[in-house]
Parts: C-alpha cells; sequence; structure tokens
C-alpha cells in the first residue's frame, strides 16, 4: 500500500474515529456512575436529528451543536429517569430508548420535511468546517511531517478536536476531580458513597446526563459536520461499536482512544480494501469481516481470552437501601 | 441512674416502622460522653435500625436527637457526620478497589481537586496513627487488605471526619479473636481520649468485656439499661429474649448406632486458594447430633457447603453410610441427596427457598426430579401441592396455604418451609446451618423438638450455629472450629469459657499451661 | 431481600398494572400523534381498519403475528432463566439460512409437507447454533450474555451478507438473495385452505405457520410450568444460589434456555422465507427479533401473554401500514415509537404506578392480612 493511500486511510481513520471515540467518553461517564448504556446509539441518533432541524432552520452549526447537546440530554434525562428514579432494567430502558430515536427521527423527518426522513441540505456555512492550523500550508512541501501535519493532523473540523481533546480531560476528571473520585466510587459501591454523606441519585444523573453531552457532540458531528444533513438510522451501529470499545478500553480514557482508534482504522481501512487481496497471500479479505471485527475482538475480549474487563462493580444494578 | 458525665447522645421517643414492621417503639437511650456503650439484643431486636437512624441513613417517623445536649436534625448521614457521628457498618462500607486513602477522603475531598486534600489525609493518618496504634498503608488497595484492616480503615473513615461518636455495628462478626482483642485495645484507647463507643452487638461476651453501661433491645423496644458491672451475663440473656431462658433442651441421652458421615482430611480452599477447611476429619453416628461450635468465618459454612455438595474440596474424602463420596471430583448437591443427606442451609432466603415461588414450588426444591411430582421430564402441579399440604399440616405451617408466595411467610414458618422439606425426605445424615437464626421463640422451641425427635429416629445431625448456647444444649458431642480446622472435641456439658477458649483458637494444652 | 415495593393481589400485579403500563405506552404514541398535527383517534380508527378490515387485512395481521410469537417465546423463555437475549434479531438470520438451505436442496423434489418440517427443524437448530457461542461464553466465561448478543446481531448481518452475496446469490440475480424457491418450498397459505373449504381469504400471507406458533406457544407453557426442566429454569432464574444449593447445575440452564430461545427465533423465518418472499434475502427479519422483546415484556414472558402481544404488534404492523398509506404524515415509524414506548412502560418503567396501586389497594391487603 502506498504512502498517499495510508495518509488517505490514517485520514479518514480520524473521522470515523470521532464519533464512536465520542459516545465511547460519553459512556464512560455513565458506566463508571454505574448506569450502563446500551441506549448511546440512540441517544447519538436523535441529537443528530435535532442537530439537522437546528441547523437548517435557524442557519447556524453552533444552534445545531446546542440543539443536539440539549437532544442527548433529554434522552438521558428519560433513562435517568427509568434507571435511577424508578429504579427500572438499564437494558430495557437503553432498547427502548434506541427504538424511541430510530422512530421519532424518521417519523418527524418525514413528517417535516417530506424527503423520506432527510433534513434538508445544509449550506457550508451552517456545517462544522475543516480548520486549518496554523503553519499547515507553510509546511506542507516538508517531506514526511509535512504531509502528516498538513494533511492529517490540520484540516479537520472543531469537533473531531474537540473529541480529541476530551480523551485528556476525561482523564483528569475522572482521576484528579472530586467529583471523578465520587463517580468512580458510586459505580463501585454505592452504599459506600451514600454513607459518606454524598446522594448517590444526583452523581448518577451527572453520569448520565455528561453521556448525553457526549452523544449529542457525537450526533451533531455525523449530521452536521461530517455530512451536510440528517439522514434516517445514520448512525449505523456506531453507538455499539463505542461500546464495543469501552469494554475493550477497560472503562478507562486512554485504553478508549486506543480502542477508538482501532475500530475507525478498521472502518477506514475496509474502504480501499474493497475487493483488493492482501499483497502476498493472494487471498481477498471479505469486507464484511473487517465491518464485524470490531464485534467478534470484542467477543473475544469478553470471553477472556485477552485479559479481562471487569465492568464497574454496580454497573446495571439500582441502588436500593437495605432494609 | 444519675451519670456523673455530660452526655453525648440522647434518643428521646424515637419510632419507626416500615410498613407493617414495628422496627422500633419509642425508644429513648443516654449515651454518657467518654464511656463505651453496649447496645444487645438478638437479631432483628432494631439495633441496627436505631444506629442507622441516628447516622442519617433512615429517618424516624418521631422522635428526637440531641447531641451534646442540643437538639440535632439528622436527615442525611451528611448531617450526622457534621454532628460528629462516626459509624462503622457491619458490611463495610469501602469501595474495593481504591486506595486506602481515596476511601478515607470520599466526601471530605477538601475542594474540586484531589491533590492539596489527599496531602492533608496522609499526614492526618499519620498523625492518628501514632495517636491510636491505627497504623495502614495509605496507598493499599481495599481489596488486598486483611478483614481486620479494613475495619480499621473504616474507624479511621470516622476519625478524619472528626466524629466524637463512634458508633460500630456488629464489629466482631467478621474478625478472628485476635483482631477482635485488638479492637477491643483500639476502644479503649479511643475512650481514654475522650471519644464516646456505641458498640451494637449480640453477644453477650463482647459486652461484658468492654462496654461501661448496657442497653438491651427486645422486638423492637428499649427494656433495660444496666451498669455493665452491676449486671451478669445471665441477667442480660434474659432481658434479650424476654423470659427465662431455657438453655436445658428436654432430651434422653443419645443412643448412638452405626457411623453414617465420616470426613477425612478434607480440605476446601477459595478462590484466591486460602484454606476454608483445614484437613478436617470426624464422624457422625446415627442418633446423634454433633455440634460444630465457632466464631462464623472460621470455616463452618464452608465445610456445610462442602458436605452438601455445593462447594468442591481440594482434597479429602467423605464417606455416607460407609459408602465413599469423592468431594473433590464428585462435588454434586444432586448426589448427594441421592446418597441420602438433606442439607438445611445456613441462609434459607438466599439459598434455601425462591421467594416468589408458591409455597409447594420450594417444598420440593431439590428433590424436584423425583417421580412423585411427574413421571419423567415431566412436573405435576397437583401431585406437588398434594404433597406440600401433608408437609404443612405436620410442620403446621401457618397459613397453611401451598399455593400462597412464600415471601409471604414469616421468618419462622420459611424456615419451617424448609426443615419439612429436609427433614420428610428419611435422610440418613441431616446438615443444618444456623436453624434459629432470625426465628421466633415459639418456632424455637418446635425446631429444636424437630431435631431432637430426627435423632432420636436414629438419623445422623450435623448442627452448625453461631448460638453457642444451641450447640450445647441440642448437641450429643461439640466440635470447635477455628481458622478452618476443628481444635477440640468437647462434651455438651463443658464449661462456655473453656469452649470459649477454643473457639478462640487457644488450645486446650496451652490453656491449661 | 425484601422487595422495595409493596405487595399487590395478584390479579392486580399480573393483570391490571401492565395493561396500565401499555396504555400509558399507547397514550404517549398518541401525543406524538397529535405533535405532528394528526388526529389520533382518526389514525387509531384507520389502524384497526387496515388490521381488521377485511379478511386480507387480517390475514396480514395474523402473518405479522406470526412472527412475533416465535420472537417473543424466544425472548420469554431466556427470561424465564435470567437471561436477556437481545440477539433475536441475528438468531433469525441465521435462522433463516437453515431454512433456505433446506429449501434450496429439497423444493424442487419434494412437496411442501416434507420440506417445511425439516425446515422448521433447521432453522431451529440453525438458530440455536447462534445462541450457543454467546450462552457458552455466558457459562464458562462469565461473558455478559446481553453485550456478545448484541455484537452476535452485528456478526450475523455481516456474515449472512457475505453469505448472500458471494456464496448463494445466482449470476443472474441482481440484488443479494437467493433464487426464488419453487413450489415444493411454499407452506399453504390460509387462503388457500380456506378456499379448500369454499371460504375465499384473500391473498394474504398468513400461513401455516402460525398453527405452529401456537403449537410452539403450547409447547413452552408445557415446558415452563409443567416439566421439571422448567422448574430449574425458573428456580435458576429466580435465585441462582438457590439453584446451586438444589444441585441444578447453572451450565446446563444457561446453555439450555439459550438453544430453545435462538431456536424458537430462528423458526420466525419459515414464517416470512417459506410463506411469503421465497427466497432468502437481506430484510427478511426487518426487526422482528427486536419486537420480541416488546412482546415478551409485554406478555410478561407467559405464553398466553405473548400471543396476545404479538397479535397487538400484527395489528400495528398491518394497521400501521394501511396508515401509512392513507395518512403519509404518519409513517410506518410510528410503530418503532410505539414498540419502544411499550418496553419503557411495560419494562423499564414497570414499577412507576406501583406505589399509586400500593396505595389504592393497601386497604385490602392489610385487612386480608389481619383476617389471616
Amino acid at each position: 500500500m502506498d504512502w498517499t493511500i495510508l495518509l488517505s486511510v490514517l485520514d479518514s481513520t480520524i473521522r470515523l474515529t470521532t464519533p464512536i471515540l465520542l459516545c465511547c467518553l460519553g459512556g464512560l461517564y455513565s458506566e463508571r456512575s454505574g448506569v450502563f448504556d446500551i441506549g448511546i446509539e440512540g441517544k447519538m441518533l436523535f441529537a443528530a436529528f435535532a442537530a439537522g432541524v437546528a441547523a437548517a432552520s435557524t442557519g447556524s452549526a453552533y444552534l445545531g451543536l446546542l440543539a443536539a447537546i440539549g437532544a442527548g440530554m433529554l434522552f438521558s434525562a428519560l433513562h435517568g429517569f427509568a434507571c435511577i428514579t424508578q429504579r427500572g432494567n438499564q437494558i430495557i430502558s437503553g432498547v427502548a430508548i434506541n427504538f424511541l430515536a430510530a422512530g421519532m427521527t424518521a417519523l418527524l423527518g418525514k413528517a417535516w420535511y417530506k424527503q423520506g426522513g432527510k433534513t434538508p441540505q445544509l449550506e457550508n456555512a451552517t456545517r462544522f468546517q475543516p480548520i486549518d492550523l496554523p503553519g499547515a500550508q507553510a509546511v506542507k512541501d516538508v517531506p514526511v511531517l509535512g504531509p502528516i501535519y498538513e494533511g492529517l493532523i490540520s484540516g479537520h473540523n472543531l469537533l473531531v478536536y474537540a473529541a480529541f481533546l476530551a480523551v485528556p480531560l476525561t482523564w483528569w476528571v475522572v482521576y484528579r476531580t472530586r467529583f471523578g473520585l465520587r463517580l468512580r466510587a458510586v459505580g463501585e459501591n454505592p452504599a459506600a458513597v451514600d454513607t459518606a454523606g454524598i446522594s448517590v441519585t444526583k452523581l448518577r444523573y451527572s453520569g448520565v446526563l455528561i453521556c448525553g453531552v457526549f452523544a449529542g457532540v457525537a450526533g451533531a458531528y455525523l449530521a452536521i459536520a461530517q455530512s451536510a444533513n440528517f439522514s434516517p438510522n445514520m448512525s449505523a451501529g456506531r453507538g455499539f461499536i463505542a461500546l464495543a470499545a469501552l469494554i475493550f478500553a477497560k472503562w478507562n480514557p486512554v485504553g478508549a482512544l486506543g480502542a477508538c482508534l482501532l475500530f475507525g482504522f478498521l472502518e477506514a481501512f475496509a474502504i480501499p480494501l474493497q475487493g483488493a487481496s492482501i499483497p502476498g497471500l493472494g487471498w481477498k479479505v471479505p469486507v464484511q469481516l473487517i465491518t464485524a471485527s470490531p464485534y467478534i475482538l470484542t467477543v473475544i475480549l469478553l470471553a477472556g481470552f485477552i485479559g479481562k474487563a471487569i465492568p464497574p462493580k454496580a454497573g446495571g444494578v439500582a441502588y436500593v437501601k437495605e432494609r | 441512674m444519675a451519670a456523673p458525665l455530660p452526655l453525648a447522645i440522647e434518643l428521646i421517643h424515637i419510632d419507626k416502622k416500615f410498613g407493617a414492621v414495628h422496627a422500633n417503639k419509642d425508644i429513648n437511650l443516654s449515651v454518657a460522653k467518654g464511656t463505651i456503650h453496649g447496645v444487645i439484643g438478638e437479631n432483628g431486636a432494631g439495633k441496627s435500625t436505631l444506629m442507622s437512624i441516628l447516622y442519617g441513613f433512615y429517618h424516624a417517623d418521631s422522635g428526637e436527637i440531641k447531641v451534646n445536649g442540643k437538639t440535632a436534625h439528622i436527615r442525611t448521614s451528611q448531617d450526622a457526620i457534621a454532628a460528629g457521628i462516626g459509624m462503622v457498618h457491619q458490611h463495610f462500607m469501602l469501595v474495593e478497589n481504591f486506595s486506602v486513602l481515596e476511601n478515607i477522603i470520599l466526601g471530605v475531598e477538601g475542594g474540586a481537586l484531589l491533590k492539596g486534600g489527599e496531602d492533608k489525609a496522609r499526614a492526618r493518618l499519620k498523625q492518628l496513627a501514632d495517636e491510636y496504634e491505627l497504623d495502614v498503608d495509605p496507598d493499599q488497595l481495599i481489596e488486598d487488605l486483611p478483614v481486620g484492616l479494613q475495619q480499621r480503615v473504616e474507624i479511621l473513615k470516622a476519625l478524619t471526619r472528626g466524629a466524637e461518636t463512634l458508633i460500630l455495628d456488629e464489629p466482631t462478626g467478621v474478625l478472628t479473636p485476635a483482631e477482635a482483642d485488638h479492637l477491643f485495645r483500639i476502644l479503649h484507647i479511643l475512650k481514654d481520649q475522650g471519644k464516646t463507643i456505641l458498640l451494637i452487638t449480640h453477644k453477650l461476651r463482647e459486652i461484658m468485656a468492654v462496654t461501661d453501661n448496657v442497653s438491651v433491645m427486645r422486638r423492637g423496644e428499649m427494656v433495660a439499661t444496666r451498669k455493665t458491672s452491676e449486671t451478669s451475663p445471665q441477667e442480660l440473656a434474659e432481658l434479650m429474649v424476654g423470659r427465662r431462658v431455657l438453655l436445658e433442651v428436654d432430651k434422653s441421652p443419645a443412643k448412638p448406632g452405626k457411623e453414617m458421615l465420616r470426613v477425612e482430611n478434607l480440605t476446601v480452599r477459595d478462590e484466591w486458594k486460602v484454606a476454608r477447611v483445614d484437613n478436617v476429619s470426624f464422624n457422625v453416628r446415627a442418633g446423634e447430633i454433633v455440634g460444630i461450635a465457632g466464631v462464623s468465618g472460621n470455616g463452618q459454612s464452608e465445610l456445610l457447603a462442602t458436605l452438601a455438595g455445593i462447594t468442591k474440596a481440594v482434597s479429602g474424602k467423605i464417606f455416607i453410610d460407609g459408602e465413599p463420596v469423592d468431594p473433590v471430583h464428585e462435588a454434586d448437591p444432586a448426589r448427594m441427596r441421592e446418597r441420602g443427606v438433606a442439607h438445611v442451609p445456613e441462609d434459607r432466603q438466599h439459598m434455601g427457598l425462591v421467594l416468589p415461588f408458591e409455597e409447594s414450588e420450594n417444598s420440593i426444591l431439590g428433590y424436584h426430579e423425583s417421580n412423585a411430582y411427574g413421571s419423567g421430564a415431566m412436573l405435576d402441579p397437583e401431585a406437588v401441592r398434594a404433597d406440600a399440604a401433608i408437609k404443612v399440616r405436620k410442620f403446621d405451617i401457618r397459613p397453611d396455604n401451598v399455593r400462597l408466595k412464600t415471601a409471604n411467610f414469616s421468618g419462622g414458618n420459611q424456615q419451617k418451609i424448609v426443615l419439612a422439606r429436609e427433614m420428610e425426605r428419611d435422610p440418613k445424615v441431616l446438615l443444618v446451618g444456623q436453624p434459629t437464626r432470625g426465628v421466633d421463640i415459639g418456632a424455637i422451641e418446635f425446631i429444636h423438638k424437630q431435631l431432637i425427635a430426627m435423632r432420636d429416629a436414629g438419623k445422623a445431625i450435623l448442627l452448625v450455629s453461631v448460638e453457642l448456647d444451641e450447640i450445647r444444649s441440642l448437641s450429643d458431642r461439640v466440635l470447635v472450629m477455628f481458622a478452618g480446622r476443628i481444635v477440640g472435641e468437647v462434651s455438651p456439658e463443658t464449661d462456655e469459657g473453656e469452649i470459649g477458649l477454643l473457639m478462640a483458637g487457644i488450645e486446650r494444652r496451652e490453656a491449661a499451661e | 431481600m425484601s422487595s422495595p415495593f409493596a405487595k399487590l393481589p395478584a390479579w392486580v400485579d399480573y393483570g391490571l398494572m401492565p395493561a396500565v403500563n401499555v396504555a400509558v405506552g399507547f397514550l404517549v404514541a398518541g401525543l406524538v400523534v397529535l405533535f405532528i398535527g394528526e388526529n389520533p383517534v382518526n389514525a387509531v380508527s384507520i389502524l384497526f381498519d387496515g388490521a381488521f378490515g377485511s379478511l386480507n387485512n387480517f390475514g396480514y395481521t395474523l402473518f405479522y403475528a406470526t412472527s412475533f410469537i416465535f420472537t417473543g417465546l424466544g425472548v420469554a423463555v431466556a427470561f424465564h432463566a435470567g437471561l436477556f437475549n437481545i440477539g433475536g434479531e441475528g438468531q433469525a438470520y441465521i435462522g433463516g439460512l437453515g431454512t433456505a438451505l433446506v429449501c434450496l436442496a429439497l423444493d424442487k423434489y419434494m412437496p411442501w409437507y416434507v420440506t417445511m418440517p425439516l425446515a422448521i427443524a433447521a432453522a431451529g437448530i440453525f438458530g440455536a447454533a447462534w445462541a450457543f457461542i454467546p450462552a457458552w461464553l455466558q457459562a464458562k466465561r462469565g461473558s455478559h450474555v446481553v453485550i456478545t448478543t448484541i455484537m452476535f446481531n452485528f456478526i450475523a448481518a455481516s456474515l449472512m451478507a457475505y453469505i448472500l452475496v458471494k456464496v448463494l446469490k445466482p449470476l443472474s440475480a441482481m440484488g443479494p438473495s437467493t433464487r426464488p424457491f419453487e413450489t415444493g418450498a411454499y407452506i399453504p397459505r390460509l387462503g388457500q385452505i380456506s378456499e379448500f373449504f369454499g371460504l375465499s381469504a384473500g391473498s394474504s400471507p398468513a400461513n401455516l405457520a402460525l398453527i405452529v406458533a401456537l403449537i410452539a406457544a403450547w409447547l413452552v407453557w408445557l415446558l415452563i410450568w409443567r416439566t421439571k426442566l422448567g422448574y430449574e429454569m425458573r428456580t435458576f432464574g429466580l435465585n441462582p444460589s438457590a439453584a446451586a444449593y438444589a444441585g441444578i447445575r447453572s451450565t446446563k440452564i444457561i446453555i439450555v434456555a439459550m438453544l430453545i430461545s435462538g431456536g424458537l427465533s430462528g423458526m420466525m423465518s419459515v414464517n416470512t422465507i417459506m410463506g411469503n418472499v421465497h427466497k432468502l434475502d437481506l430484510d427478511f427479519v426487518s426487526g422482528a427479533g427486536f419486537v420480541g422483546i416488546a412482546v415478551a415484556l409485554m406478555g410478561r414472558s407467559h405464553p398466553v401473554g405473548v400471543v396476545l402481544a404479538a397479535l397487538l404488534f400484527g395489528v400495528l404492523y398491518q394497521g400501521g401500514a394501511e396508515l401509512s398509506f392513507q395518512v403519509p404524515a404518519i409513517s410506518r415509524d410510528m410503530i418503532l415509537i410505539i414498540q419502544a414506548l411499550v418496553i419503557l412502560f411495560a419494562g423499564a418503567l414497570e414499577n412507576m404506578f406501583r406505589p399509586i396501586f400500593g396505595q389504592l389497594f393497601a386497604r385490602r391487603e392489610t385487612s386480608a392480612a389481619g383476617a389471616a
């Protein structure tokens, strides 16, 4: 594979990693607080729809982003109400949210815009545009490093940079702040948090709502940064890939970056691979195998054949004061 | 009862109901500053509820709490902490994959960032370690610490939060005698430094050993408060139970027959490879009750689970009625039942019963494969109910409705459901764990009588109980377990103090010297 | 282990509360209809007309319901053993492969009554096999079955795409699908059968698989409440410690329950593939596996409840198609919303109204306890 192809694969790796990474980090806040969230897919989709609608009707990408975050948080609040306040089953609530998002976005989209569920095509000005980092054009012709800086690092939109910066930020929040300590504690032993005089409910809602913010940004990225409108089911299972990445990352932000890059790379890699055979092997890799590989890898990891993924101990269980 | 010292804590007319259960009835309790005050009572007497109210974990329906003479409005644990009250819970409230330090600062981080608070807590821990003999490495993970040290972290948590009054809820249940002794030493140091201690326990020995005053609770009521120096274990026991304790169960001498259960060199390890049962050998003959005494957590539960086939052993042999069973490779409860081993488990709600099932369905648990309940693969609910109805009548289980959800039966009746199931199978060997835990007095007598009747019918019974009185009054022989080993065999008439020494791991020879 | 909720009389617990929960779900769906400016009452009447208006329409309703009975039973069986099988979709997919292989092999040589039982068996075996790996991983390695079955749904989709594109697609075909089956792989439609008796029932795809589904529901009832295996599954599902105490092997229960669950979901494919499209393509499941979750929750995992809930979803699917035709603003996505709301209110929020019912029925309860 030659150099330019590699560079373009890596470039699309970054683009494809972004939404997964955002969802994965969001899921990290939720699951670290002890609330499993298989509804991330739905939150992202719903947020993407909100972004598409808001950007189209206001003409502002930032209002689109804001609407997306609001939409993500709205569904998070629903998940929180079901799982924290009503102590409902977290898996069931997540499943419901995924269907609710799929149904609502398609129904409203079709009813409002009559374009088979798509929101109107956006002007470039109402999307998040690529940003040229300082000096990108200047160093463009420097061998090796120039194209890497210009083609790979520079030239992405704001949300891409936000996603990658969220990794160290999340690490810092989780391991270096009071909120992070409490968040990790409540996912492991909520009774310990409760007896320390801290509200389990508030902490868990915080984790779940932060997850909604991240899913919201991810949705905005899909609809008004990567694409120029919302189209039905555009999340296409990325929320589940993010969950797989979270398991792969063992609920650690730095691991999340690695896992998401790996899955993003696999997705990017599948594109030039279409129909090509692996050099030296003369053997065509079915593209479906590449598509399925994040899921297969996750299953192998879950089976404990490559290390053990131990979820937060209190995850999935509603907190009830013991009698 | 004029206390010379000012009062640290006053509970006035505290009342609390959980649905139909009246957990605390108009409770009054005064605790003098700088004393160790014991609160004793049977399981379910309402001690833990009362302390949870004081700590803000529950809210009383009515009543008043005073701290240092002033009314305190304690609605949350945060309020309790602010009022200078700390609590060491029976089940530790620690985050296991956190370091000691992280657990200490949880809730009192001292700022939005951890760094400053951690440094301060580190210094404070050093200081407390010197003051109270409370050494612990702040950077160790909780899950790597032994139970005794985990408890120490709990005490440190309370002290770093500025606790002047410390509540300890059944603190010795999980401790070895040596750890318990160390704990009591720490409690004395704390008292000498002016702290007030509330010790919640159901163990008379501890009350007599460390407290200055003792209050007795029974069925949600506070029945008496005494100076410890002016009372006796006998009086406290009577107050706890509510009438003269009949330590003697009416029984004739045992007529032991053939050896029905034989255990040779049995060793069981837990998932961390620690030996929970360590090279244990003994036998039980037909027509006798062999009791196993010991502080809970010394391997009795694992022994019972292994004999029942639930837990695998790593080595050793078991013989049922002379027939060998391999506990290493053939551990299987169904197989043990086939061999004639019945098992009344220690925790009936968690293990012995499926609470959402109707009564009749629980009456066949473990024996459901029998053709009496349907031929082959099929199950015949009518046959099951008919069979359950017979047991309900025989064991006087109330209400006598075999279709009622098991969760709706009282503790004593739930235990009778289990006993009826296990006894009516005509087993050769009956394993019984904590037969009367959380069971009311009337049912206790009934259950004891049934066990004696089983013995007299020629069954071999192995009895495990943490209630030494129960062991002594029912058993024909007593084995004492300590740290996974059987450290002695005594007759049930043996002096309680001597058995106590064995339970504490001090062998008789040493004790005699 | 006391429940934090008040105890209620059984008829409230198992009858009234689920009904209220589902009703609230539909009410909220009605609000969504209002929100997009349509009349919910009108919508309901079109929906019911679409589902029951003619024998042909009703036939479609039954056709959809047949698929949902299978997938709903699949989820329900796993629920009884305390397992949440979200993999019904993938298991149905792979089950379809089994069905198609039998059909492709036999359709030219055998009559339907030979092909059909063999196809049912193959669908069951293939679906079960797809559930086996998550089951085995849960039983032996402790990998959570919820996550692995989700992953297996995606893996199944990729695998089927590969097989259809690379293996089973005839050269002449345009899209990814097998060749059309011959009549030896056509399950008789209920319409054809009624014509045999001189009745006209339209040309809906409702077929004999419905009878198979009802028999399956009866067998599931028998399994859960009338066999020792069912007793063991329920014990394990409600209290795994008690199951261990009773000598019930967790490995066996997890694997057997998941095999049955996957097999039932797999059998769904017989209805759509042999009863309607008569070839294997990429969208013969189209969400039926997920509808099974809603159906099982709504039916409280009881086969009778599952059949009724499946019928309701059949009404929604068929009536919803009619509705979207007549009122374009209410597209078929409305069904997804209702499905979501049913899962939400009958599943995650099932206890939301319990305190209210607790107060309503508390007096009865205490007076009953006083009498006991």
